[in-house]
């Protein structure tokens, strides 16, 4: 039986949309983005090499927590041990990257992206979507959605760590401080992303103050809801910004670690 | 100066119905109501539209326009090329009454199912008082004007006709939104009834209600996706549910 646009009582319109602009062009460039964003993020993964440049080390290999780890990579000890996997150890990436890419795929605004690009549930708006029947977020597996601000609270941990990796990357490899290098700028450019994407997340918004009733018996916490939401506003251009931001700093550390391309001083104090 | 336009307008009711060409002049500063205005009163005297305010203050002539949902009275033709056709329907996400006329009462239906404001029972109209900054909150909300263009782009019913049962739509949520909102509304239970009795967890915030918006309310961000949050903090966040059974701290 005919449902949606075509239900029997509705305007007898033959077309799903009657939209005249381009509107698959920002369903089809997420989908392009996103989907080369997933294959790269795969193939570091389980390339298990060239993360670790002292005193560079990848964002998808950080914390470096496994015994598979190479030698000076574990800034937090190795307490995973080691997982084999088909008779091969297993890269420590796996062990990582289940956080971000949570938090990612959980995230409101990359929900709205892919909801529309990947699953076209819709594709635009005004645009019927293919789909017979929709439950959204209200079953398995989508109910899991719910478990965002999980994520984010690993999140923010990841980052303490991340930006703990940026400041490391300001030694000499001889353990020397105050050494500047497009490497230790990069590190410090990715760590400012992923903590304007995190702070500007909508969970954060919420916890630091949303979810109040009475703002005015609480003036910190709104002051603080205020300026979480001048950043929130922003939040899609910061989730952009800081994917293109992790992929570009690992491929700029591969770089590095297989010795495509040296980490270059640009000064010392 | 005046130009020539091609419309293509649908016409019929709920069992038929085909789009007409009529073509027509349009002069500076019109916007599409006034254009279809003119067709009614030159070419199709009979032509059902639905109008009342012309200034975008009253919601009533919600249209599709080239596919868009829109105010008619809100469209400026110049933002149209000169000698395009535009292609004007009813909303395609209630049942057609006849030619750009929709029955939009399973709107009101769904608002009468929302519980109205209930302030505390101590407190006599005229003592209410709330500060500035919670009233601001909620002003955005009270911006409204019940277009129904968010109601009519949800896919959730648009494409589904089914979930008009279960779902009563962005509309809806900001009204909830608003009165979880209100430090002087006395019903706790707001969160667990938007997601348990009104749907909102079949939202999956594609943001199309905020895109058609004419008002800029950001349904959204400022209301759907806060009482997602609130729904977490009493369903889905054990954390939090402990801690508000220790502190027995309600209406914070």
């Amino acid at each position: 039986m005919a449902t949606g646009v075509f239900s029997s009582r509705r305007a007898s319109i033959k077309e799903r949309t009657l939209r005249t602009d381009k509107w698959w062009l920002q369903p089809a460039f997420t989908f392009g983005v996103l989907f080369t964003f997933v294959i790269y993020s795969t193939f570091r993964a389980f390339e298990n090499n060239y993360y670790w440049a002292d005193p560079l080390i990848s964002p998808f290999y950080s914390p470096c927590l496994s015994t598979a780890c190479v030698e000076g990579a574990s800034h937090f000890g190795q307490p995973i041990g080691s997982i084999l996997l088909g008779g091969m150890l297993l890269s420590p990436a796996f062990y990582i990257l289940v956080i971000p890419l949570g938090f990612r795929l959980t995230c409101y605004y990359y929900r709205k992206a892919y909801y529309r690009s990947f699953w076209m549930s819709p594709p635009a708006c005004a645009v019927a979507e293919p789909h017979k029947k929709y439950t959204g977020e209200t079953r398995a597996p989508l109910i899991l959605q719910n478990g965002h601000r999980w994520f984010f609270y690993l999140g923010l941990i990841l980052n303490i760590i991340l930006t703990y990796d940026a400041v490391i990357a300001f030694k000499s490899p001889e353990g020397e401080w105050g050494h500047v290098t497009v490497g230790s700028l990069v590190l410090t450019a990715n760590a400012t992303l992923l903590w304007l994407y995190s702070l500007s997340c909508h969970t954060c918004r919420h916890t630091i103050g949303g979810r109040l009733k009475n703002f005015s018996k609480h003036p910190t916490r709104y002051k603080a809801w205020t300026i979480v939401s001048k950043l929130n506003s922003r939040h899609p251009l910061f989730a952009w910004i800081s994917l293109f931001g992790v992929a570009l700093t690992d491929f700029y550390v591969r770089q590095v670690a297989s010795g495509s391309l040296e980490n270059l001083p640009i000064f010392t104090f | 100066m005046s130009k020539k336009f091609n419309f293509r307008i649908w016409r019929g009711d709920s069992k038929s119905g085909d789009f007409k060409d009529v073509q027509v002049e349009v002069n500076e500063g019109e916007v599409v109501l006034d254009v279809i205005h003119r067709v009614q009163a030159t070419q199709m005297s009979d032509l059902a539209v639905r109008w009342n305010c012309k200034a975008g203050k009253c919601g009533s002539c919600s249209m599709e326009i080239n596919g868009k949902p829109r105010l008619a009275c809100m469209t400026r033709m110049n933002s149209f090329e000169e000698g395009e056709t535009v292609t004007v329907t009813p909303l395609r996400a209630f049942p057609v009454i006849r030619d750009l006329v929709t029955d939009v009462s399973y709107n009101y239906k769904k608002a009468m199912e929302v519980p109205a404001f209930e302030p505390p029972a101590d407190l006599q109209p005229g003592e209410y008082r709330m500060a500035q900054v919670d009233v601001e909150r909620s002003q955005e909300f009270r911006k409204c004007i019940e277009c129904f263009l968010c109601q009519n782009t949800c896919h959730v019913i648009r494409d589904h006709e089914e979930n008009k049962e279960s779902f009563s739509g962005p509309r809806f949520f900001i009204r909830m939104a608003e009165l979880d909102m209100h430090p002087l509304d006395t019903i706790k239970n707001r969160k667990q009834m938007a997601q348990e009795e009104h749907g909102l967890g079949m939202c999956n915030i594609t943001k199309c209600c905020t895109e058609v918006c004419p008002e800029h309310i950001k349904i959204t961000d400022n209301a759907i996706i806060p009482m997602k949050e609130r729904v977490v903090d009493v369903k889905y966040d054990p954390l939090r549910w402990l801690g508000s059974k220790i502190r027995k701290k309600e209406g914070i």
